[in-house]
């Protein structure tokens, strides 16, 4: 009897794998086939017009970035500052590390509407920002917060004590060990913390509805109004009848931008690691 | 630490940025109280599960305020994607360590990573021009409670399964060299060894997949039909309280507005109840 159960439970593990991946080649296949026939150079660089139901996504695509950049502009000088006093400067179980890493979980908790709840009553109505990119890539910087810092300590735990210890030998002080010697050896950590939160943002729609906004002009500045390629794709799908075609498209376009990104620096991390500490 | 006079400052430059980034989560409750206080005032946390309906923009006296049917959809949607993605995503996190061979189970382990990569609303579109259209040939509309249950479940399966097989891989080897020792058979040390000794944290992966499929919003309100109601079947569309919340702040007013904030803060409380749960059932399991 128990080499029945043994064999029946193979069988179920394999058809598990089985099923996840037809599921997961599904969704890719419909996706790829769909938005390929809409994809092109002319769909990238052009503006969208009859609400997206034609032209492409040009204006969508500046304003993504645009968020994406106030985000990391903000996120980057709180976030790793955060991840070296967790990692190199508070003793295990001190009361201020504890507290700080306690709150940054609940943070990481936080759903992201209630990212955009806030985002709304914060940035747009308390602090007058409005709907603007600015709202949305501030909203969207306390939300990778939290991943940032987790990958950036991890990364700089990663570095060997010997370094902190033969920096100590030669009387570096703190600033000198932290500049030249810790922060290049954990460099590929940071990079890793980087695309995470990178790839969150570009992800991210709930926070966005309420504080970007949904407008799919050329933004003239960080406080215009702009369209994330997120909320074109759910604008494109539920509100615009026949905006189907053009939702495929910019979803090919989101994941793509996703992939390249998770690619081109794990690849380059990699390069560099090598020529920096390979010795 | 402290060796040189120059490095206090630098210590307290970090220390007060590290403030910052640790009241955030402050300054987030915060807002939310402050914006949902007027309903809390007025219109009162009782009237929010006594009220006839939801029909919040006719003001405190005749507008009405139940959230009950939204807060079932959220319960139902959350139970029926766990019920799916837990036992999925825990055997694919045991195919990967025990079933796989090594390069097969790594490529299954880069493709769920990739799943879990794929943007929420890519999920939600995929799910309303694919999958709801299919459920509508079998029942109508389409958009429906049993919809959402399938999308979530795929969103939360790689969350599951990615937990569970890091714990899955801090089962000390010396337990399993033991058990294939005694003879043995596979499923029979999984059952026996590998899964009493990985529970907390298997139960913690289903808990924060629990988390992530109740703060879910983008997925669940482009597939659940959003209708405001007591679902009688699996196939009735469902509205839960995250996309009540992304469907109605556009346009609310006054206590409109403050009634989702005071949603927002009830998501708050069942999302930091889940996770504290979860870190407290990791806290008390031991592993070595």
């Amino acid at each position: 009897m128990t080499n029945w159960t043994n064999r029946i439970a193979t069988v179920l593990m394999w058809f598990t794998a089985l099923l996840v991946t037809s599921v997961f080649l599904w969704i890719i296949t419909d996706l790829l086939r769909q938005g390929i026939t809409h994809l092109s150079w002319e769909f990238l660089v052009t503006a969208p017009s009859d609400a997206g139901r034609s032209g492409g996504i040009g204006p969508i695509l500046i304003s993504t970035l645009l968020i994406l950049g106030v985000c990391l502009l903000t996120s980057v000088p709180i976030g790793v500052p955060t991840a070296i006093l967790l990692a190199e400067f508070s003793r295990k179980g001190h009361w201020f590390g504890r507290l700080i890493r306690s709150s940054l979980d609940v943070l990481a908790g936080v759903p992201s509407i209630v990212f955009g709840l806030f985002g709304n009553a914060f940035f747009c109505f308390y602090l007058g920002m409005g709907f603007s990119i600015l709202s949305g890539g501030l909203t969207l910087s306390c939300m990778v917060l939290p991943l940032l810092i987790r990958s950036t300590e991890e990364g700089l735990r990663s570095v060997p004590d010997d370094y902190r210890q033969a920096a100590t030998a030669l009387g570096l002080s703190d600033a000198a060990t932290l500049w030249r010697i810790i922060l290049p050896a954990a460099t590929p950590g940071l990079i890793v913390g980087l695309i995470l939160s990178i790839s969150r943002a570009l992800a991210e729609t709930a926070a966005l509805l309420f504080t970007s906004g949904y407008a799919d002009r050329m933004p003239q500045s960080l406080m215009d109004s702009g369209r994330s390629l997120s909320i074109h794709i759910y604008d494109l799908a539920m509100n615009v009848p026949g905006g189907e075609a053009q939702a495929y498209a910019t979803a090919m376009v989101l994941i793509a931008l996703l992939l390249i990104i998770n690619v081109a620096t794990s690849w380059a991390s990699t390069r560099w690691l090598h020529g920096r500490i390979s010795l | 630490m402290s060796r040189l006079p120059s490095d206090t400052p630098l210590k307290w430059g970090l220390r007060i940025i590290a403030a910052i980034a640790g009241t955030i989560v402050l300054l987030i409750v915060l807002f939310l109280v402050i914006e949902a206080i007027p309903a809390l005032q007025t219109v009162g946390l009782k009237r929010f599960f006594t009220d006839p309906s939801w029909h919040p923009a006719g003001g405190t006296e005749a507008g009405t305020f139940n959230l009950i049917p939204m807060l079932v959809g959220t319960i139902l949607v959350t139970a029926g994607a766990i019920l799916i993605a837990a036992p999925l995503g825990i055997a694919s996190a045991l195919f990967c360590q025990y079933y796989a061979p090594l390069r097969l189970g790594k490529l299954y382990r880069h493709l769920i990573e990739l799943l879990a990569g794929i943007p929420s609303v890519v999920y939600g579109f995929w799910g309303l021009v694919v999958l709801a259209p299919l459920i509508r040939q079998w029942q109508p509309p389409g958009q429906s409670l049993l919809t959402a249950i399938l999308i979530l479940a795929l969103m939360i399966l790689p969350t599951v399964m990615l937990l569970s097989e890091s714990t899955l891989r801090s089962v000390s080897h010396s337990y399993i060299q033991a058990a294939n020792a005694l003879g043995l058979s596979r499923w029979a040390i999984i059952q026996s060894v590998v899964l009493p000794t990985a529970r907390g944290g298997i139960i913690t992966a289903v808990l924060l997949g629990a988390g992530r499929a109740v703060g879910e919003t983008m997925a669940v309100l482009m597939v659940a039909g959003n209708v405001v109601q007591m679902p009688d079947n699996l196939f009735a569309p469902v509205r839960t309280i995250t996309a009540n919340i992304a469907l109605e702040l556009g346009y609310a007013m006054d206590h409109h507005r403050s009634a989702l904030f005071v949603t927002g803060l009830m998501l708050m409380a069942i999302i930091v109840m889940l996770v504290g749960f979860a870190h407290w059932i990791n806290k008390g399991h031991v592993y070595d």
